[in-house]
């Protein structure tokens, strides 16, 4: 009998191409993506003269600048962001990779578009130079953000140096109730360990709860692993994870899927496997959940208040939370309820896929927003489907602008900013000072709670406003 | 890459958790080169009011502070966006050592790519280097050799993993070191295709590649 290995320590084991002296590890990249970002990299290996290593296994897609009013790159008003677009077109080209540019029908935030693609597979080491790339562990590969330079590293030579990271294992037990998303695990959990509890950890999500999970919940899941500061988030693939996979476009086709899903149905953590940490949460503990401060552990359950500092024993914590609701503008003791909001968005890598727009669109039919928003899919074919769905008709009639997919207002790149002392409630995955622009103010939350929020105009339990509608849409995130 | 051994240098202090990248280096700024130099960027919404004003009384403006090469700060430092950005900002105003209790895992990467030590330690030796270097830029003294770092009386010690203390120590740069192993990688790679030749992304058949 072989010792019992973690999901983890089998994927690593499969990449590792050298172990140096001093214990780390050369690995192997089977998929590297790289956006608009990635021009710092390129003027690197343009300094070194080298070529892209491997460039049938780097995918060039555009979505950090992308604008989401037109499909036009002369619609683009500021010259800085359309040449951003255009540096990665053209950097792209000159090395003979694949690019999933601007106006290509597949377009999307690339964490949205390489599993909707089937680029994304289980058992892979995949990275990007993008935080929330712990995405793609939804599918039981290890896949995380990277910097420029290492960026520049996997182009010139398709493999990367990393030290093991430990492992934890976060349990979550029982069913989740109706209307608890993944959004709201990952904001419970971050909030009871820390944005920087899981530093050092590679991340496994297990347990009933997160076997039921949907694939676009579990990669709402695995996304804001870093905002509790994992390396990655990772999932062991089943049949769920099979199912979405078949007949995407990238996928291996017949004889060759078979073999592939005999290889992935062996990544699991085996029975005994030893993990450096365990945390076990019951779903019955997990309510709609909104962070209120500027770190996304400064989230609560939504019947809560915001915290009085004066009532707070840690001095640390205390002079946080005083930072944090004068950023926020809000007063200690008051109640998430009665926090008044000035605009919402639907979108990013974290919450914009359909079954987002479901959910989102589920709570807005019929009704109108109180304040301006706008919904920007997570990629073009979502978009495409939400249109066949009726989803933008919903939208649009509520009041919200219905826009073209890209990163948008979740970091502001594009120009879709909130303004200074504005409130939003946004699907997104930051509430940092300045995140979504200067002196913006971020709730964050589910796709369903922002939605309920557009309705009321201010924090909103969506269990409140959704009784008696179809449970199946509002159940939304799980199966 | 400039090697670390010795800093004996000046120190400012930011007393804050959660310093992370969005604030290291707002987005907006990231459309520029690197040859305008990404230091005027270093904390700009921070230190400046809406209208851009500096604020007179923030640490980076206090005199000296444009010779301050170290600085000490809370927990979760560096944490959020990969943007190597919030390093080249913190590099290019001059700094060359980071001391905080945590770095984001990203951050700390990428500081070390760029010759900046990210110096860990307990949370109870930031308050006191925190506190001995007070609100305006004051001698620091830091030895990655020793891994130790000294303000005024308070001495502590740092962490920070032997590899990256190797690579700061002699200013190495990965992809030399990675190439060394050239033909290690490509035997790696005809083993690993055929082991896992579903992974060999195989261009769909219906679809072209949009030239962006």
């Amino acid at each position: 009998m072989s010792t019992p290995t973690t999901l983890f320590d089998k994927v690593w084991r499969a990449h590792e191409v050298h172990r140096s002296e001093s214990g780390q590890s050369l690995l192997w990249i089977d998929r590297h993506f790289v956006h608009e970002g990635s021009f710092h990299a390129f003027n690197k290996l343009a300094e070194r003269q080298l070529p892209v290593a491997r460039s049938d296994l780097t995918f060039g897609i555009a979505d950090h600048y992308v604008p989401t009013l037109t499909r036009d790159l002369v619609g683009v008003a500021d010259p800085k962001v359309r040449s951003m677009i255009e540096q990665l077109s053209r950097n792209t080209q000159q090395h003979g990779v694949a690019l999933f540019g601007l106006d290509d029908p597949r377009q999307g935030i690339v964490h949205v578009l390489g599993p909707e693609q089937g680029l994304t597979q289980p058992g892979m080491v995949m990275v990007c130079g993008d935080s929330h790339t712990a995405t793609h562990g939804a599918f039981g590969s290890i896949a995380f953000g990277i910097g420029a330079s290492e960026v520049a590293h996997v182009l010139a030579t398709q493999t990367l140096w990393q030290s093991k990271p430990k492992v934890m294992r976060i349990t979550v037990e029982g069913q989740l109730a109706e209307g608890i998303t993944a959004k709201d695990i990952a904001l419970t959990w971050i909030a009871r360990l820390g944005a920087d509890g899981a530093r050092g950890y590679a991340i496994e999500y297990a347990g009933e709860a997160i076997r039921s999970l949907s694939m676009e919940a579990r990669l709402t899941l695995c996304n804001l692993s870093i905002e509790g500061g994992g390396r990655c988030g990772m999932i062991a693939p089943d049949q769920t994870t099979f199912d979405y996979l078949r007949d995407r476009p990238w996928i291996p086709q017949g004889e060759a899927f078979k073999q592939a899903c005999a290889y992935w149905a062996t990544l699991y953590s085996d029975p005994g496997a030893r993990f450096d940490l365990e945390v076990t949460l019951h779903a019955d503990e997990i309510a709609p959940t909104v962070t209120w401060g500027v770190s996304p552990e400064e989230a609560l359950p939504i019947d809560r208040a915001v915290p009085d500092p004066e009532q707070l024993s840690d001095p640390a914590k205390a002079r946080q939370a005083r930072e944090s609701l004068a950023y926020m503008g809000l007063t200690a003791g008051q109640k998430l309820t009665d926090i008044n909001i000035d605009r919402v968005f639907i979108g990013s890598c974290t919450n914009a896929r359909i079954e987002d727009l479901r959910a989102a669109a589920a709570v807005l039919v019929g009704q109108k927003s109180r304040v301006p928003g706008m919904v920007s899919p997570g990629s073009t074919l979502v978009k495409t489907q939400a249109e066949a769905e009726g989803l933008d008709r919903i939208f649009i009639d509520a009041g919200l602008e219905w826009r073209h997919s890209g990163c948008s207002m979740c970091v502001g790149m594009n120009g879709d900013l909130v303004a200074s002392g504005e409130r939003c409630a946004s699907t997104t995955n930051r509430n940092f000072k300045g995140r979504q622009g200067p002196g913006a103010r971020t709730h964050l939350m589910s796709p369903a709670m922002v939605a309920a929020a557009a309705v009321s105009g201010r924090l909103t339990d969506v269990r409140t406003l959704t009784a008696g509608v179809d449970s199946s849409v509002q159940a939304s995130g799980t199966r | 890459m400039q090697p670390i051994t010795v800093l004996d240098t000046l120190g400012v202090a930011l007393a804050a958790a959660n310093v992370d990248t969005d604030q290291l280096i707002p987005a907006r700024f990231m459309k520029e080169p690197r040859s305008v130099g990404y230091g005027q960027f270093l904390l700009y919404d921070v230190r400046h009011n809406e209208q851009g004003t500096p604020d007179a009384e923030f640490i980076l403006h206090r005199p000296n502070a444009a010779d301050a090469e170290v600085m000490v700060s809370r927990r979760n430092f560096g944490a959020g966006s990969s943007r190597e950005a919030a390093v080249y900002a913190l590099v290019d105003y001059g700094f060359r050592c980071v001391v905080a209790p945590s770095f984001g895992d990203i951050f700390a990467s990428n500081a070390v790519n760029n010759g900046l030590l990210p110096a860990v330690v307990e949370e109870d030796d930031a308050e006191r280097l925190l506190a001995a270097l007070g609100d305006t830029p004051a001698a620091i003294y830091v030895d990655l050799e020793k891994q130790l770092i000294r303000v005024a009386a308070v001495e502590v010690s740092f962490s920070i993993s032997t590899v990256w203390r190797t690579k700061l120590l002699n200013g190495w740069d990965d992809i030399d070191m990675t190439r060394q192993h050239a033909n290690t990688i490509t035997d790696f790679a005809a083993n690993y295709a055929r082991q896992f030749p579903w992974t060999a992304p195989r261009l769909p058949e219906t679809e072209i590649i949009s030239k962006g």
